[in-house]
């Protein structure tokens, strides 16, 4: 390009071109003597508008401005896993070896490690006809997942020559291809891919597998299906990021990307230090082979911030394309709202609600319609199921931000200040959270867990339902006026609010409880009830049958029966039948 | 080359228009001087081809669209840095003002100051001991945190930071302990407050004070805090110091940055503030952690007034999502005349889960903090019923809770500003408390951990030879309830309202 284009306005993270006719709308920059990433994201016949990743701090007007011709994008290949990226895939451990602790500007290091050598097994040989999204080489990128060198979409042909197995770089190149019209592609074990759209896929397939967490609250009451979308909304201090982290920690996809989007650093440190401490229930590997972590924490640069959802979300479909199911946490969706509008304030766009843009809503369908379980262009079947925290500004529900989610996902896990300052975790209100997932599951849990598993949970929620009724009497007039069978259904729902909905991260067999447990519990919680239920028909006083101490024995017993021992649930039913019977002979 | 520019094109506000500016950079440093010979200071906030848009930091008042020379200095805002700040005043743009003199800088950092990896930071997990009862037992203060007081005005927010400041310990002794106090918007009295308690702790040799005060330009108000961390970052990660920011009123600053906005001509988002003021308040905050390879450590106690003692209001609420838990003031309790009136339910420390129990204070802390949290929670059920159904018709249940939670309140929350309690003393007068209400309540506690401490807490109740003073203070108070219940609870239904 001999007429180089140079800054004319520098305002914030905003860079102004005039006059120039050589960048096309998403277009990736380079801005400055320092070479500061960017992206065109305005053009017109005067004016260009650069948003740029980095602090603007000592920009000068007249220093050049670098087109690449390409949309932002991301190298996906072998070292994403057990990395860590800032929003727009630079790797930070490197920057910190580079930089120091502090992160400085302009650095321009490659995303995946390129000295690396990985031991490739070609799949293909000469001849072979390949499309977009087929796998011409396979390789161990850690020691549980396999990573798939696939044909970049839109591309296909004729395997031209193949390289021998053996170790390789990622930007080696192993395979020629040769398309219709005679053109050589060089295939190499990574990809370039624009974050901002979606990887195609063949098809949707339907949600009808859970995601299980082992969380109580969540897989019984308010599940979610692979390739689903879930939003936990919450103020702040209601445990939206503990929630994301056992989730992340313990749900059974074969990915975990997590987003740290404007979050705060201490809490990714944490993240990075739970993930290399903690193992794969699975494979007793560490986490972290199968994680990956984008960071840009609060004081990063907001235009990187808004980036980052894209980029973990292009990251997932990458993985999904390959087979596996991908869970994709976004801490949280609200910072990156946020950073839509401040970008969007400082180009001085017409505000709609709350100051937010008026495409809010769009750009967040956009991104939660990446989601999905599909069957991938190579005929393989894959998931990116997303789960995006809100936090809602001033606790209120009402606002755009959590609003707009509501009708792009279909999972609510509204958390509830009252339930997180009685310290009751996961501070998932029953009342007003919702799963729409039912149905499309129900099929799996009645072959998998058996038929019974949908009816308690019924019986259990509609006596939360009943308890929030009753409760509202009881806020009125206090508990001792009510009829013992009403009486009943408070002390049971106390049962099932504390013993089975509450949950504690912290212990070491609380924190993940698989479905036949989960469905035992509900049982005997049931079952407690029923016998209970008999006796005060049968004209037996409550408080009889409260002194007995089966409340409370029930109440801990997520404590007291291991995970590994889902017999001992029938002594408590003994112990219930007989404690019980005792009072009917006294 | 020195090139002055002559006049300016435009004066809006703080803001000065300058044309025909040569090599200029963003965010560059000005001087200004005026024609009667005054010198004062601005940075350029925008520009656009040769004009640049100048915020002067001490005000335009006097300035005429002929009477200036500005001059470029090539530089972005720096703050100069030595040891020798230790003991030092500053205004809000880092000049000193104690008289005595200039600081000679070992080097000079951008007050901006740049991100730390995430990779490279340190999750915080050693715990600072404050010696205010709820704070270490319930929201333990971890070095590296930045913990706000959400507060109001007329409360107890400055006496509590001071005790904050002259009580804090850290477990291990190694590393210096310093204090930087930045006052932003706030009363003369209130700045003089701080001077005074730290001169009389006989710690004013390890303060850098930082005054921006109610009646100072606003632009600099927005640099005070910048040059504080600045420092803060330097004596912690250059001198392996470990640093306590006391930011005192950050409301202050958001309506500084607002003003500055708006005379920008920016578009304003919730309440008038900035769209960016998230992104800035998080440019202060996050300024707090530890570094691998560093000693030391940048710990904050920001203070905001929540006008209207509405915690929905933008300024808490954003700093909420910021920072790692809140410790918030209670206008109720601070009316009943308790000291600190720390509102234990909204309140919280994110880090303290990993910075409590074994090894860092002592076992049955978490049990302990979950167990006081949900009973206090009760107690605020029962409160509301009692509002509704009266006293009397409570379940003796229900009783026993609103006589902990005045209990709790009385002997708990309410601790001297002189008054320093170790953590063994805050857990063991805890389990006390909780030694009023009967066991089976007590739904977060293992049995073990019951009978490790509920029953021994039960019997010093039980017995005369209660020996510390809590101890024989509650055991006073429950042989009161004791003797003329009927009074005390008659008395509890006023004091509830």
């Amino acid at each position: 390009m001999d007429n180089q284009d140079t800054i004319y306005g520098i305002n914030g993270p905003v860079v102004t071109v005039r006059e120039s006719r050589s960048f096309s709308m998403m277009e990736m920059v380079y801005v400055g003597n320092e070479r500061l990433v960017g992206e065109v994201i305005g053009v017109s016949d005067h004016l260009t508008t650069i948003q740029v990743y980095e602090e603007t701090t000592g920009l000068r007007p007249g220093e050049p401005i670098y087109g690449t011709g390409s949309p932002m994008n991301v190298t996906l290949g072998p070292g994403i896993l057990d990395n860590i990226f800032d929003g727009i895939e630079r790797p930070l451990k490197e920057i910190a070896k580079e930089s120091g602790s502090f992160i400085a500007r302009g650095s321009n290091i490659a995303a995946l490690d390129e000295s690396r050598e990985w031991d490739v097994t070609v799949t293909v040989k000469e001849g072979d006809l390949l499309k977009g999204g087929e796998v011409y080489a396979e390789l161990p990128e850690t020691p549980i997942i396999r990573h798939k060198c696939m044909v970049p979409p839109g591309l296909s042909g004729t395997v031209a020559s193949v390289k021998p197995n053996g170790k390789y770089h990622v930007n080696d190149t192993v395979v020629e291809l040769k398309d219709e019209f005679g053109k050589m592609h060089e295939l190499s074990l990574c990809q370039k891919w624009s974050i901002r759209t979606p990887r195609p896929v063949l098809g949707h397939l339907p949600p009808n597998i859970p995601l299980i967490t082992g969380q109580r609250v969540i897989d019984t009451l308010f599940p979610v299906s692979k390739g689903g979308t879930a939003a936990i909304p919450g103020g702040f201090g209601t445990g939206k990021t503990m929630t994301q982290h056992q989730l992340a920690k313990w749900c059974d996809a074969d990915i975990i990307i997590y987003v740290g989007c404007g979050e705060r650093g201490n809490e990714m440190s944490q993240v990075l230090e739970e993930f290399s401490d903690l193992t794969d229930p699975k494979s007793g590997r560490p986490m972290t082979d199968r994680t990956v972590l984008i960071a840009n924490t609060s004081n990063m640069p907001v235009a990187a911030r808004e980036a980052s959802i894209y980029t973990g979300i292009t990251l997932g479909e990458y993985y999904r394309d390959m087979g596996y199911h991908v869970a994709l946490m976004a801490d949280s969706t609200s910072r990156w709202a946020e950073a839509l509008r401040e970008i969007s304030g400082r180009l001085e766009e017409m505000p709609a609600e709350e100051g937010f843009p008026a495409y809010l809503p769009s750009r967040l369908a956009e991104f939660y319609e990446r989601a999905g379980m599909v069957k991938n262009l190579n005929e393989s079947e894959g998931s990116v199921t997303i789960i995006g925290a809100v936090s809602p500004q001033g606790s209120d529900f009402s606002e755009p931000v959590t609003q707009n989610t509501k009708r792009f996902t279909r999972c609510f896990w509204a958390l509830d200040k009252a339930l997180a300052y009685a310290r009751h975790y996961p501070a998932i209100n029953w009342m007003q959270s919702y799963s729409e997932y039912f149905s499309d599951l129900d099929p799996w849990y009645t072959e998998h867990v058996g038929n019974d598993f949908i009816q308690y949970r019924k019986r259990i929620n509609n006596l939360l339902q009943q308890e929030n009724k009753l409760m509202e009497i009881v806020k009125l007039i206090g508990s001792d006026v009510l009829p013992d069978d009403q009486k009943l259904i408070i002390e049971i729902a106390r049962v099932i609010r504390v013993g089975f909905l509450q949950q504690n991260a912290f212990h070491a067999e609380d924190t993940y409880v698989p479905l036949e447990k989960q469905k035992l519990m509900m049982k005997v919680i049931l079952y407690l009830y029923q016998k209970a239920k008999h006796l005060i028909s049968a004209s037996i006083p409550i408080s009889g049958i409260l002194q007995t101490g089966l409340f409370d024995k029930l109440v801990k017993m997520k404590y007291d029966i291991p995970n590994n021992k889902p017999e001992m649930f029938e002594d408590y039913i003994k112990e219930i039948d007989s404690t019980l019977s005792k009072i009917v002979s006294a | 080359m020195i090139l002055d520019y002559i006049g300016v094109k435009d004066i809006n506000g703080p803001l000065i228009v300058l044309d025909d500016v040569q090599d200029a950079f963003f965010e560059e440093v000005v001087g200004i001087r005026l024609d009667d010979g005054s010198i004062r200071q601005g940075r350029i906030v925008q520009m656009e081809g040769n004009r640049a848009v100048i915020q002067v930091f001490e005000g335009t008042r006097g300035i005429s669209l002929t009477n200036t020379r500005t001059r470029l200095t090539g530089r972005p805002m720096e703050m100069p840095l030595s040891p020798e700040l230790l003991g030092r005043v500053f205004d809000g743009s880092g000049r000193p003002i104690d008289g005595l003199g200039n600081i000679f800088p070992v080097k000079r950092a951008n007050v901006n100051g740049t991100p730390i990896n995430p990779v490279s930071r340190i999750y915080p997990k050693n715990y600072i001991n404050t010696g205010v009862s709820t704070i270490d037992t319930l929201m333990t203060l971890i070095r590296g945190q930045k913990l706000p007081i959400f507060s109001g005005s007329g409360m107890k927010h400055n006496e509590l930071a001071v005790q904050i400041a002259r009580q804090s310990r850290i477990s291990d002794e190694n590393g210096e302990f310093a204090i930087v106090f930045a006052a932003m918007g706030v009363k003369n009295d209130v700045a003089d407050y701080f001077r005074r308690s730290f001169s009389e702790s006989g710690i004013l040799q390890r303060v850098v004070m930082f005054q921006n005060l109610a009646n100072d330009p606003i632009i600099e108000r927005i640099l005070t805090p910048r040059c504080a961390l600045t420092v803060a970052e330097y004596l912690a990660f250059e001198l392996g110091m470990h640093i306590l920011v006391i930011m005192t009123d950050m409301t202050a600053y958001a309506e500084a940055l607002r003003e500055f906005s708006s005379s920008k001509g920016e578009i304003p988002g919730r309440k008038g503030y900035p769209g960016y003021l998230y992104s800035d308040l998080a440019s202060l905050y996050e300024r707090a952690g530890m570094v691998k390879g560093k000693t030391g450590s940048v710990t904050q106690l920001p203070i905001l007034t929540m006008p209207n003692d509405d915690v929905t209001h933008p300024v808490p609420d954003l700093t909420g999502y910021i920072t790692e838990g809140q410790i918030v003031l209670d206008r109720s309790l601070d009316g009943q005349g308790i000291y600190p009136p720390v509102a234990v339910l909204p309140s919280l420390s994110r880090l303290m889960k990993d910075g409590i129990g074994k090894g860092y204070t002592r076992e049955d802390h978490s049990a302990l903090s979950n167990q006081l949290f949900a009973s206090y929670a009760k107690v605020m059920d029962v409160r509301s019923l009692a509002s509704v159904i009266g006293e009397e018709e409570l379940s003796p249940d229900d009783k026993k809770y609103l006589e902990f939670g005045k209990l709790f309140e009385s002997h708990f929350v309410n601790q001297g500003p002189s008054e320093n309690r170790s953590i063994e003393q805050s857990l063991d007068l805890g389990w006390e408390l909780l030694a009023t209400l009967p066991r089976g309540a007590l739904d977060r506690v293992d049995d073990q951990m019951l009978d490790q401490y509920y029953e021994p807490a039960k019997k010093r109740l039980s017995t005369d030879n209660a020996k510390d003073r809590a101890s024989q203070v509650l055991w006073d108070h429950v042989n009161k309830i004791g003797e003329d219940s009927e009074e005390e609870s008659g008395n509890g239904g006023g004091e509830n309202e």
